[in-house]
């Protein structure tokens, strides 16, 4: 990667940040209805996946889906749009945060059901398999979702028909609540945990695919591994299971109080910032210094906020609509 | 015109469809080689091969999954169930991603695709292989329900659907797939989704059904004529679109009504019908709305336990003779 690939990745993920730290305010304030589900601290996989396709490539996403969205080429200013409930945002203010789509950029929606975008990335990728035009499938769901009926069905129907998709795991060790699997360090031992299994990955050997498990902080290492299962995909070796051991820094909703997690836990991985880690990672690299990472971020910051003033200034839908596109001519 | 049987004309629709438009494929169990399990894919596997007729796992709702993601994706899958009952297992595939897609999207794609799958009681298959649940999804903007009651119009009717860019969900009638009719040869021959058939005419009572009750009801109407009753049938062929206006022209000329369906009657089908004629039709009635369907259990195995819960035409006859 050069010099400029490197700055953009870092730029992708400070949108990604940014953006979700102003909408966290605009919920707080209301300004922001329904629910919203904070990607705060998971960028390095959103910005690293879509950095190892072609546009065309298509995407399903999750209810935690700001960041697969903007990181698939998607425009702030529609998505704050969508958030605010307006006319302009990308649904027309149907579908707000968990259901953000945007098929012409391949962005097949964010979904409100955990699991439900699995079979439709398998759709997606059977689709690019009979039409042979090389698009591949990026199905990113989380820890929680690999427990659903769907993941297995989904990962099965992939492996033995050989469809063009990399199922992306975000493995942020919560599922609503409930921590999945015991680590031995944070948390109580007597305790439920959902999973079984160390790694999600591990369950691909059940369907005869690779699963590989990686630190999804680290944002060039994201890319490298997806990049290989983008590969494989596109020259029809199939499909690949690639879990990113992240964290989500809030709670799993806007404003749920976080009684569940260990403090020192939360700590720790903020102490390991994908921000942080790739700023200081292009600082020892010689790849900028630090005041051009800090007029990076000061360019974020005007892109974002101007972003918010088109969604602000942009109309709530008219009530004339409210029944169109139920149904398609 | 050719005789055929229901599932050799549904046969004939997809191969005319997959003739048509190479967007159209098949995905279920059995679909293949096995042409289906009540022959529906007869001779598809042998004439399109493995890419447009593909067998899948017994994974309901990764396989029903995957004709939504792929009719999102420029492509119009045709999804086979074996059996309706297990369409819950993939219905959230159809109930929150399918239906609601393109709405909740702002209108920026669309769902073309159909789910076929058999329907039906009176085969002694107890309870997870005998049930109907159109009224269910009729609930559910985004979704359209067809159900044909004969051959003709199964083919028809399903190169409408196939044709029609959204989610339909296409249910067979099991006791219907072995009976012949006459089917039109004409590739081009369609019945549009949303419009109902008056099969018989008449001047005493609107039988208004659907599906396997066609049947009865045209049975029914036989004795009843030796009564002196004149029933009117109408097909609705289409449960979502309804076409209530038929019923209502129907109703508005005999002043009583009829709804016959097979399954139960709570929040159904014959309760929508029931609840449009009485806000629009209500002072045509020269009797109290009369609904005939099945008995509130599931289906039982034994088949003589089975004839009391679901329609019968003796029921038929006599509950129509008590509006008069």
């Amino acid at each position: 990667m050069n010099q400029q690939q490197k700055l953009h990745l870092y730029r992708e993920m400070l949108k990604i940040r940014k953006f979700e730290e102003m909408v966290k305010d605009l919920f707080a304030k209301t300004e922001i209805l329904g629910s919203v589900h904070l990607y705060i601290g998971e960028e390095a996989v959103a910005v690293g996946a879509c950095a190892a396709i072609r546009p065309d490539d298509y995407l399903t996403s999750t209810h935690r889906g700001h960041g697969h969205v903007l990181a698939k080429g998607a425009d702030a200013g529609r998505m704050f749009a969508e958030l605010l409930g307006r006319e302009t945002g990308y649904n027309k203010a149907r579908g707000g945060s968990m259901h953000l789509a945007a098929p012409e950029l391949g962005i097949l929606g964010a979904n409100g059901i955990v699991g439900g975008g699995l079979p439709l990335a398998v759709g997606a990728a059977m689709s690019a398999q009979k039409l042979k035009n090389g698009r591949v499938t990026l199905c990113f769901f989380g820890d929680g979702a690999s427990n659903e009926g769907t993941f297995h069905e989904a990962l099965n129907i992939a492996a033995s028909y050989n469809l063009p998709v990399v199922f992306i795991c975000e493995n942020n060790l919560y599922a609503g609540g409930v921590k999945q699997h015991y680590d031995g360090v944070f948390r109580n031992k007597n305790m439920d945990y959902p999973r079984k299994v160390k790694f999600v990955a591990e369950r691909a050997k059940a369907y005869d695919i690779p699963g590989i498990t990686i630190d999804g902080n680290r944002v060039e290492d994201v890319i490298k591994t997806v990049g290989e299962a983008v590969e494989r995909a596109r020259e029809g070796k199939g499909a690949t299971l690639i879990e990113c051991l992240t964290y989500r820094w809030r709670t799993h909703f806007e404003v749920e109080p976080d009684t569940y997690r260990d403090p020192a836990e939360v700590e720790e991985w903020k102490k390991r910032c994908p921000i942080v880690l790739y700023g200081q990672q292009l600082i020892e690299e010689g790849v900028a210094s630090r005041q051009q990472l800090d007029e990076i971020e000061q360019d974020v910051i005007r892109e974002m906020d101007a972003a918010l003033e088109f969604a602000r200034n942009s109309p709530e839908p008219d009530v004339s609509t409210a029944l169109a596109d139920v149904f398609a001519e | 015109m050719s005789r055929k049987t229901m599932s050799a004309a549904i046969a004939m629709a997809q191969r005319e469809e997959m003739l048509r438009d190479e967007s159209v494929y098949i995905m279920g169990l059995d679909v293949g080689p096995y042409g289906g399990a009540f022959g529906c894919t007869r001779g598809l596997w042998q004439e399109f091969g493995r890419e447009r007729v593909m067998d899948m796992p017994i994974s309901e709702a990764g396989y029903v999954g995957a004709a939504v993601g792929s009719a999102m994706t420029n492509m119009r899958p045709i999804a086979e169930l074996q059996f309706t009952d297990w369409i819950t297992i993939a219905s959230d595939m159809l109930v929150n991603q399918a239906a609601n897609m393109r709405y909740t999207f702002g209108g920026s794609l669309s769902v073309p695709m159909v789910l076929r799958a058999p329907v039906g009681g009176y085969m002694a298959a107890a309870s997870q292989h005998s049930h109907m649940f159109e009224s269910w999804f009729s609930f559910i903007p985004g979704l359209k329900v067809v159900l044909p009651s004969n051959p003709a119009d199964a083919k028809g009717l399903l190169k409408s659907a196939i044709r029609d860019n959204n989610p339909v969900l296409f249910f067979e009638h099991k006791m219907l797939y072995d009976i012949p009719g006459e089917v039109p040869d004409d590739p081009e021959f369609l019945v549009p989704l949303g419009k109902a058939n008056v099969v018989r005419e008449g001047s005493d009572v609107t039988i208004a059904t659907y599906a396997y009750m066609v049947d009865m009801a045209k049975q029914a109407a036989e004795i009843l004529e030796k009564d002196g009753i004149h029933a009117e049938i109408i097909d609705l062929r289409t449960i979502k679109p309804m076409d209530t206006d038929t019923v209502i022209t129907s109703v508005k000329k005999t002043n009583r009504l009829c709804c016959l369906q097979e399954t139960w009657l709570t929040c159904s089908v014959a309760s929508q019908i029931s609840a449009v004629v009485a806000e629009e039709a209500l002072e045509y009635l020269d009797a109290p709305i009369l609904r005939i369907g099945a008995l509130d259990a599931p289906n039982p195995f034994s088949a003589k336990l089975e004839r009391y819960i679901l329609p019968s035409v003796e029921r038929i006859v006599r509950e129509i003779r008590e509006m008069f």
